[in-house]
């Protein structure tokens, strides 16, 4: 399997409230409320670090999961942002994209 | 449009502070707005927020069955529905409405433009009830059927309601200020023209009993999200409201309010 990129979109609007990510998608207003997982994999996301060392690294390591079964939630969960124009997701790196974002602490 | 000369008569209607004048050549319709507006229709101002020329069409020339879209083309927001079309320029504070002599029409543009421009203030329309109690204002926000009416017909005689449908927010150096609308739901009775700061919104929900229910600041944003008036797909006013409602649920109180319909529950309140 070839690795995957995930970079923060710019048509976002992102803020942490009460420690929980809020994302809403300028595209379609749609809005995100992420867990706590969702959260460090949206953190994590600079476009260059491939998904599955960002599971393994920051998942993995931080919960009691099996790392293929991580894996394939991270996926799905950034496919269906993705789906959304929340995340940016491609095989090859994403360094451009991953420059900029919305989110504000 | 008609020429300028020709809309002989104006009327200033005030709304949260924002001073709207309003041209047309019918004084009928001149008195339609007095009407409509009441309390809120003020003296003239040397220099209105907005200016809007009402183009009267024939009646029943426009049909009333379509959903409103709001878009921003060259830098103008083009506002079309099935009673009326308008465009307002943000550039030069003018713009034109197109509509039968009804008091619909007008509303409704004028619920946009507030929308519209309190949005790049940090400000908003929500839907949601408000009164002033003591000095303080209280805001009750719901979907239709949550409570908005009940909630004011049950305030007690020293609360001034503001509105039952809509209620109108503008930040301020300390906190926020609520001001009345002449936006009314089902009491069918104007605001009062009065303003308060802002001590808490409550989110409303039917229940059994009354009680206050703390939310975390994540839940208010969603729920305050889903009750903003938003009318355009606009990325960069999207972008705006999100981060408005952000800055409000971390400087203003947002709780649950479980509510029966009893008086008693504005012993919870204020």
């Amino acid at each position: 399997m070839s690795p995957l990129y995930i970079a923060r979109s710019h048509e976002i609007a992102a803020r942490a409230l009460d420690g929980e990510m809020m994302i809403m998608s300028v595209r379609d207003s749609t809005l995100f409320n992420l867990n706590e997982s969702g959260t460090i994999i949206w953190q994590a996301a600079d476009g260059v670090t491939p998904l599955e060392e960002i599971v393994a690294r920051r998942i993995c390591a931080e919960y009691e999961v099996e790392p293929a079964e991580a894996l394939q939630d991270a996926e799905n969960f950034v496919r269906e942002l993705a789906g959304h124009g929340i995340f940016l997701v491609s095989d090859q790196p994403l360094a451009a994209a991953a420059a900029k974002s919305g989110e504000q602490a | 449009m008609g020429e300028l000369a020709t809309l002989a008569h104006e009327r200033f209607i005030e709304i949260g502070e924002m001073s709207i004048l309003v041209r047309t050549d019918s004084l009928d319709f001149a008195r339609l707005l007095e009407d409509r507006y009441g309390s809120f229709v003020s003296a003239p101002v040397p220099r209105p927020a907005f200016e809007l020329d009402i183009e009267l069409a024939p009646l029943g020339s426009l049909s009333e069955d379509e959903d409103v879209d709001v878009r921003r083309e060259s830098g103008c927001w083009l506002i079309q529905r099935g009673d009326f079309r308008a465009e307002l320029n943000p550039k030069t504070c003018r713009g034109w409405v197109r509509q039968t002599e009804n008091p619909y029409s007008i509303d409704a543009v004028l619920r946009i433009l507030h929308s519209l421009i309190l949005a790049e203030q940090g400000g908003f329309l929500v839907h949601a009830a408000s009164a002033v109690r003591n000095g303080w204002a209280y805001v009750f926000a719901g979907v239709s059927g949550a409570g908005k009416t009940t909630l004011a017909r049950l305030a007690p005689p020293d609360a001034r309601l503001l509105t039952d449908e809509i209620s109108y927010v503008r930040p301020r150096d300390s906190g926020y200020e609520a001001f009345g609308t002449p936006f009314a739901g089902e009491l069918a009775r104007l605001g009062e023209n009065v303003r308060a700061p802002l001590a808490a919104l409550h989110l409303l929900e039917q229940g059994p009993e009354n009680r206050l229910e703390e939310v975390s600041e994540a839940e208010a944003a969603q729920a305050l999200l889903r009750n903003i008036l938003f009318f355009a797909h606009d990325e960069e006013l999207v972008g705006m409201i999100f981060q408005t409602v952000c800055d409000f649920v971390r400087r203003v109180p947002v709780r649950r309010l479980v509510f029966t319909p009893d008086a008693r529950v504005w012993e919870l309140i204020a």
